[in-house]
């Protein structure tokens, strides 16, 4: 080994979520067979199904490691701590890491993992989390489980599998729950987990330089030129749904606004998971960071995912922020592009948000 | 002066020791060298965990990616202990007469010299293991403390709770405590001398930046020594309660760069250590004086063993860049 891989750039991990049935395996199989040139680590809690003898899968038992620190939501998987380091010693092996997670399993452990513990946080990169759903039994799953909400509402692009399995009707309204859940997600529809794999892997959505250059339903929305291009003319999604222009001026779906009850899916009572978007002007630096620092400490427990680009008086560059729960990490992006609108935008997706005070005390930072 | 001669290995090296004379270097690829007249090599396991020296029959004990726990002898020739096909075995310890422990899962096992296997299962996973110095006793590392079973008798373990995750578990020499490695960048001890019904005495050894991978206790075990700061953290513990209420020596301190590795000489009070930038120095606990041994390298010092006169230290790093220092020169 040389100098120069001892400081190789780090590995990226894809996070595979979805309840049992979803189709996980079957994508799994078609990642590991597939002739795409590249080779995986995958870490799957049962041998189970994978029907490929491949020594880059390793088993591991899910196990959750509450932080000594007081925060009950600052949790990790020692089991991933552990499988990683050991990966890790002999990285020429593979080129990303995949990690399957049970059905009923949090998702957040999992990403926080890659961002708590120092050792996994230098040599790997968490890159995405993948949710697939199972279009036809989504709506009994939203009633009899959390996880199910839990793992939409976390994820970064969510695969809308077994659509040949519903009616088009039927398949808007799934599609709406979803956005209803996590309006920040890219969405595909999926039959037998059929998908571009450049759709899943390498979505670089941890990555602060590129998390939020192509996010079609938060940030981009007033481009939809970019938003095209960035799904690619294959895209399986539908970019101009009906519901698009709602989602962008009231995201407040949990409180069932009813002047928007033409367009959005008849309320939802399964559904608690609820996102609160933020626009602004240009913030104060000397009000927005205590502010935000304050919401994640005291309101972390209640926010799954956050994002945003923030636009500071006198700063030539977008400055980027995200996080889980009470983590969160922020960074100058690119230099904001002549003619492009100087505005802040911020999304937290959560339970229990209380969107006007969101709202008022993120107005209270404007510069 | 001390002297270095070198051995270039491929990857990671994830354990040296020295069988007699030997010096015996484990790759983390299942290789395994040794420089007996010559550059010798051994391919063990596909994909190699843990490598620790039995000091009761001068082997190796491996485990490995391949479910294998494998006995390594001083001519490279290897015996297979155990073998559970997927599962990866990244802890094994050695015991009395020939004893073996090994764990994969939420259960520990322990291998006698007859052949015969106890298991010792806990509620969460098996994250360490170590044998008492006396008696036939394994402490088990799991998450919210140690269990301690006894491997001939039957019966309940004997529980030394503290929250949070313990990932590694080591015994003083003289088996009056026990010390656990932390997800937190901390150690934990128990005293296991009180009398019987007194309160537990815990000992929280913290302050450090990071991680403790690395732990070694020096002769009779009146110090152990620790990696996960920019200085080796050595805590006192001739005392009766051991380090509870003393500050730990701080040695070889550098600027910026950490300890990954340390390593207490068999009979003299200095220790070997090791840094991330693969530089290796010997130090003296009375006097903190310091010797360099190996200048920076190619990667971080993940492993260090003495021979038994304590004349030659043999090392590896992350890198592979591996080799011997006779500090005599």
């Amino acid at each position: 080994m040389t100098e120069a891989s001892t400081a190789a750039k780090p590995i990226p991990v894809t996070v595979l979520t979805g309840y049992l049935g979803a189709g996980k395996t079957t994508l799994l199989n078609r990642i590991l067979t597939e002739a795409h040139g590249k080779k995986y680590a995958v870490i799957v809690n049962e041998f189970g199904e994978i029907g490929i003898d491949n020594d880059l899968i390793v088993e591991s038992d899910e196990e959750i490691y509450e932080m000594n620190n007081g925060c009950v939501c600052c949790t990790v998987r020692g089991d991933l701590i552990r499988v990683v380091e050991g990966l890790m010693r002999r990285p020429g092996r593979f080129d990303a890491i995949i990690v399957e997670t049970t059905g009923l399993a949090d998702p957040v452990p999992v990403a926080q993992t890659f961002f708590m513990d120092d050792d996994v946080r230098a040599k790997t990169e968490l890159d995405a989390v993948i949710a697939l759903v199972d279009a036809k039994h989504l709506p009994l799953r939203l009633k009899d489980s959390r996880e199910a909400e839990d793992q939409i509402a976390f994820a970064d692009v969510v695969l809308l599998n077994k659509t040949d399995l519903v009616t088009p009707e039927e398949l808007a309204k799934i599609e709406a729950t979803v956005r209803a859940i996590n309006p920040s997600a890219r969405i595909h529809r999926t039959e037998r987990s059929n998908i571009d794999l450049t759709k899943v892997l390498n979505q670089g959505a941890f990555n602060l330089e590129r998390a939020l250059e192509n996010e079609p339903h938060f940030l981009d929305h007033d481009d939809h030129h970019d938003h095209d291009h960035a799904c690619g003319p294959d895209c399986t999604h539908d970019h101009h749904h009906h519901d698009h222009d709602h989602h962008h001026h009231d995201h407040d779906h949990h409180g069932h606004d009813h002047h928007h009850h033409d367009h959005a899916p008849s309320p939802i009572h399964d559904v608690t998971v609820q996102s609160v978007s933020l626009r602004g002007g240009e913030m104060n630096p000397d009000r927005f960071f205590p502010w935000i620092q304050k919401i994640t400490q005291t309101e972390g427990p209640n926010i799954l995912r956050l994002k945003g680009i923030i636009a500071f008086k006198g700063d030539a560059d977008r400055y980027v922020v995200q996080g889980v729960h009470m983590i969160i990490e922020g960074d100058h992006q690119r230099a904001w592009k002549d003619g492009e609108k100087r505005e802040s935008r911020l999304v937290f997706i959560g339970r229990e948000l209380d969107k006007e005070k969101l709202e008022r005390t993120f107005n209270a930072c404007a510069a | 002066m001390p002297t270095v001669a070198p051995l270039d290995l491929e990857g990671h090296v994830a354990g040296v020791a020295f069988l007699g004379d030997v010096p015996f270097f484990a790759e983390s690829s299942g290789l395994i060298h040794r420089l007996d007249h010559g550059h010798k090599t051994v391919e063990a396991h596909e994909g190699l965990l843990s490598c620790i020296r039995d000091d009761a029959t001068e082997t190796l004990l491996t485990g490995g990616e391949d479910g294998k726990v494998l006995r390594i002898r001083a001519d490279g020739t290897a015996s297979e202990i155990a073998n559970v096909p997927r599962k990866w075995i990244s802890q094994v310890a050695a015991g009395p007469q020939g004893a073996v422990a090994y764990a994969y899962g939420k259960t520990a096992h322990v291998r006698l010299a007859d052949g015969t296997v106890k298991d010792f299962t806990e509620e969460r996973t098996v994250e360490g293991i170590a044998f008492a110095p006396k008696g036939l006793r394994i402490a088990v590392a799991r998450y919210n403390g140690v269990s301690l079973h006894w491997v001939g008798i039957a019966g309940q373990p004997v529980d030394l709770e503290w929250k949070g995750a313990h990932t590694g578990v080591t015994f003083s020499p003289d088996g009056r405590f026990v010390v656990t490695s932390m997800q937190e960048n901390a150690l934990h001890g128990w005293k296991l001398d009180t009398k019987p019904g007194a309160e537990t005495r815990h000992m929280r050894m913290t302050g450090y930046p990071a991680k403790i991978k690395s732990v070694s206790w020096s002769a009779k075990g009146k110090w152990l020594a620790s990696s996960g700061a920019p200085a080796a953290i050595v805590w006192p513990f001739q005392a009766k309660d051991g380090p509870m209420g003393k500050a730990p020596l701080e040695l070889g301190t550098r600027a910026n760069i950490m300890v990954t590795q340390v390593c207490c000489h068999p009979a003299e009070e200095i220790a070997a250590i090791g840094y991330a930038d693969g530089m290796i120095m010997v130090v003296r606990f009375t006097d903190s004086k310091e010797v360099l041994l190996r200048r920076p390298g190619k990667g971080a010092i993940t492993a260090m063993a003495w021979n038994k006169t304590g004349r030659q230290l043999a090392f590896g790093s992350e890198a592979g860049d591996s080799g011997v220092v006779d500090i005599a020169g």
